[in-house]
């Protein structure tokens, strides 16, 4: 079967935006995507070395954060699990459900599987510096028209752009 | 007014909310096709801005979106999660999310779409972002410098600007577009096809008047706040207005009634003059605080008579109109204001030779009432200015 085509981008963006304006009206909070990653992170961390997370200063301020209950009883843990169902369903009805790596037409498959990772690693400590990633603190924030979010935002941005370049084998 | 939670919607019910709207998240951006690395960096190489279109537009809509909630006084924006600015830390964490975009094509939550759908290469990307957190809990020492360097608070871009917010959005408004139109050329360029990149299908002029009537409404409809201020200017209108009066004698009697638990005054007066003398069972309120939503909770309690006090009666009578048209209940105002009231009970002079009987029983209950009445008053401790809870919702990531 043919592959369904995706939806008009503005028409995406419109809808996205008014899902993110009933997430505030509602909550009084943005999307988020980043800290449910922080929060398995942790979870996973306490689980293998309760003793050491005990004694580090990183975990010791999360616990003060997130007093009295577990890391997965948060509002992102929840939504990013909805995040997961959701893209899940949309992928069933348009027919894009299948296991697959992707990579650029010039690029090998190891390449591609260490680039992830390393993308990934970044993203994890970049999304901690920035307090947020695309949609914690870059798309919220311009929602509410942080200061820190867009300035996160034009960073993400002009980072991308700043080494493009050098990674372009990756993809074209 | 919102925020819904956590006074309508429960913390955990929450949670369902939370999953509820992750699933049309989650659909909305797999259905753009934010689900494919090689679309998503697309913006980076020139041959696909999905992602800036898509990004730009909820950006601009949710801006607007918000700031219509704020105009029409359905949300409190101080109990809305604004991101923290810690300058440095931002622009650092900003352009290393930027490489890991080059290097690893996706964001977080791009990737979890994509793993969504089967992508192997985004769920390699997700071991990758829990590596990197850990990487970053085992470091902190290292980045703990950066991280909390140039804390400058929770400003909101205008503020730190110094413009007011309706610039600063028609700004942005104005960015965006000319960003489409820029990336449509440079897409054309990029995988040689030759499309106008202005193109006024009814489906963009749809969205772009819905915009514009938007833009519109909010200077046929002023702000709420704004329209209420001006309202109450018009002094015959203040004057006309019909609204509950409490007489000083009643006021002074309530005031005494220790038993009377439903009577609470509603102070106006400036801060200074009400921490000079300030009665039991009042509190200090101000006119902003109406519109906020913590400190309105107390005019809001059950079977409470709300009397509004300011020195002068106008005064009173302008904040219990803005009370009442906000559709608060159970508001009455002192006749005369204060200052009746200190002339006739606290700086009482009894009618020399009472005629009627009326007179008489006025001269004995101001006489008590001026003997007790300042007793209270130097006894209450003041209950200070209204609890501006900020219970923000911690938010972020």
């Amino acid at each position: 079967m043919e592959k369904t085509e995706y939806m008009n981008p503005y028409l995406a963006g419109v809808l996205l935006g008014l899902l993110l304006v009933a997430t505030i009206y509602i909550t009084g909070r943005g999307l988020g995507a980043s800290g449910a990653i922080k929060s398995y992170a942790v979870t996973a961390v306490e689980t293998i070395a309760p003793s050491h997370t005990g004694a580090t200063k990183f975990y010791q301020e999360y616990g003060k954060e997130h007093e009295g209950s577990s890391p997965l009883m948060n509002w992102l843990v929840f939504e990013v699990t909805g995040v997961l169902i959701g893209a899940f369903l949309s992928g069933l009805i348009s027919n894009r459900l299948d296991f697959k790596l992707e990579k650029g037409p010039h690029t090998t498959t190891r390449i591609r599987i260490a680039g992830a990772l390393i993308g990934g690693i970044l993203w994890g400590i970049g999304s901690q510096l920035g307090r947020g990633c695309t949609s914690g603190a870059a798309l919220s924030g311009m929602a509410v028209m942080s200061t820190g979010g867009i300035i996160t935002m034009f960073a993400i941005f002009a980072g991308a752009y700043m080494f493009a370049y050098f990674f372009r084998k990756f993809w074209i | 007014m919102g925020p819904l939670v956590p006074d309508v919607i429960s913390n955990n019910l929450n949670f369902i909310v939370a999953l509820v709207i992750g699933v049309l998240f989650g659909a909305i951006l797999e259905q753009a096709g934010f689900s494919t690395s090689k679309k998503l960096v697309g913006l980076f190489y020139g041959y696909d801005f999905t992602v800036l279109r898509v990004f730009f537009t909820a950006g601009i809509v949710a801006m607007i979106g918000v700031m219509g909630l704020e105009h029409y006084g359905l949300i409190d924006i101080n109990l809305v999660y604004v991101n923290p600015t810690f300058l440095w830390s931002a622009i650092v964490g900003g352009i290393i999310m930027g490489l890991g975009f080059v290097v690893g094509g996706f964001c977080p939550g791009t990737s979890v779409c994509a793993a969504a759908i089967g992508k192997i290469d985004a769920m390699i990307f997700i071991g990758g972002a829990l590596i990197g957190v850990v990487i970053f809990a085992e470091g902190y020492p290292v980045f703990e410098p950066l991280y909390k360097a140039a804390n400058w608070g929770s400003p909101r871009f205008f503020e730190t600007l110094g413009m007011s917010q309706n610039i600063f959005a028609f700004i942005i408004v104005v960015f965006g577009l000319f960003a489409f139109w820029f990336a449509s050329i440079v897409e054309n360029r990029v995988n040689k096809v030759a499309k106008s990149p202005i193109r006024l299908t009814p489906y963009y002029v749809g969205i772009a008047s819905i915009g514009i009537i938007m833009a519109a409404s909010a200077f046929i409809f002023p702000e709420r706040k704004a329209s209420l201020m001006k309202e109450v200017e018009d002094t015959n209108f203040v004057q006309s207005y019909k609204l509950e009066t409490m007489t000083p004698d009643e006021f002074a009697y309530r005031l005494m009634d220790e038993q009377d638990d439903k009577f609470q005054i509603i102070d106006f007066r400036p801060e200074k003059e009400y921490t000079k003398m300030s009665m039991p069972k009042s509190t200090l309120f101000t006119l902003d605080n109406m519109f906020e939503k913590e400190p309105n909770k107390i005019l809001t309690l059950k079977h409470k008579i709300n009397v509004f006090v300011a020195d002068d009666e106008l005064t009173e009578r302008k904040m219990a109109i803005i009370a009442t048209e906000l559709g608060d209940k159970r508001i009455k105002i002192l006749q005369g204001g204060l200052n009746a009231f200190k002339e006739q009970i606290l700086n009482f002079k009894p009618i020399e030779n009472p005629k009627t009987l009326d007179e008489e029983y006025a001269n004995r209950f101001r006489t008590k009432a001026k003997e007790i009445i300042p007793v209270l008053i130097k006894n209450n401790k003041s209950a200070g200015a209204v609890k501006k809870v900020q219970k923000r919702v911690v938010g972020g990531c």
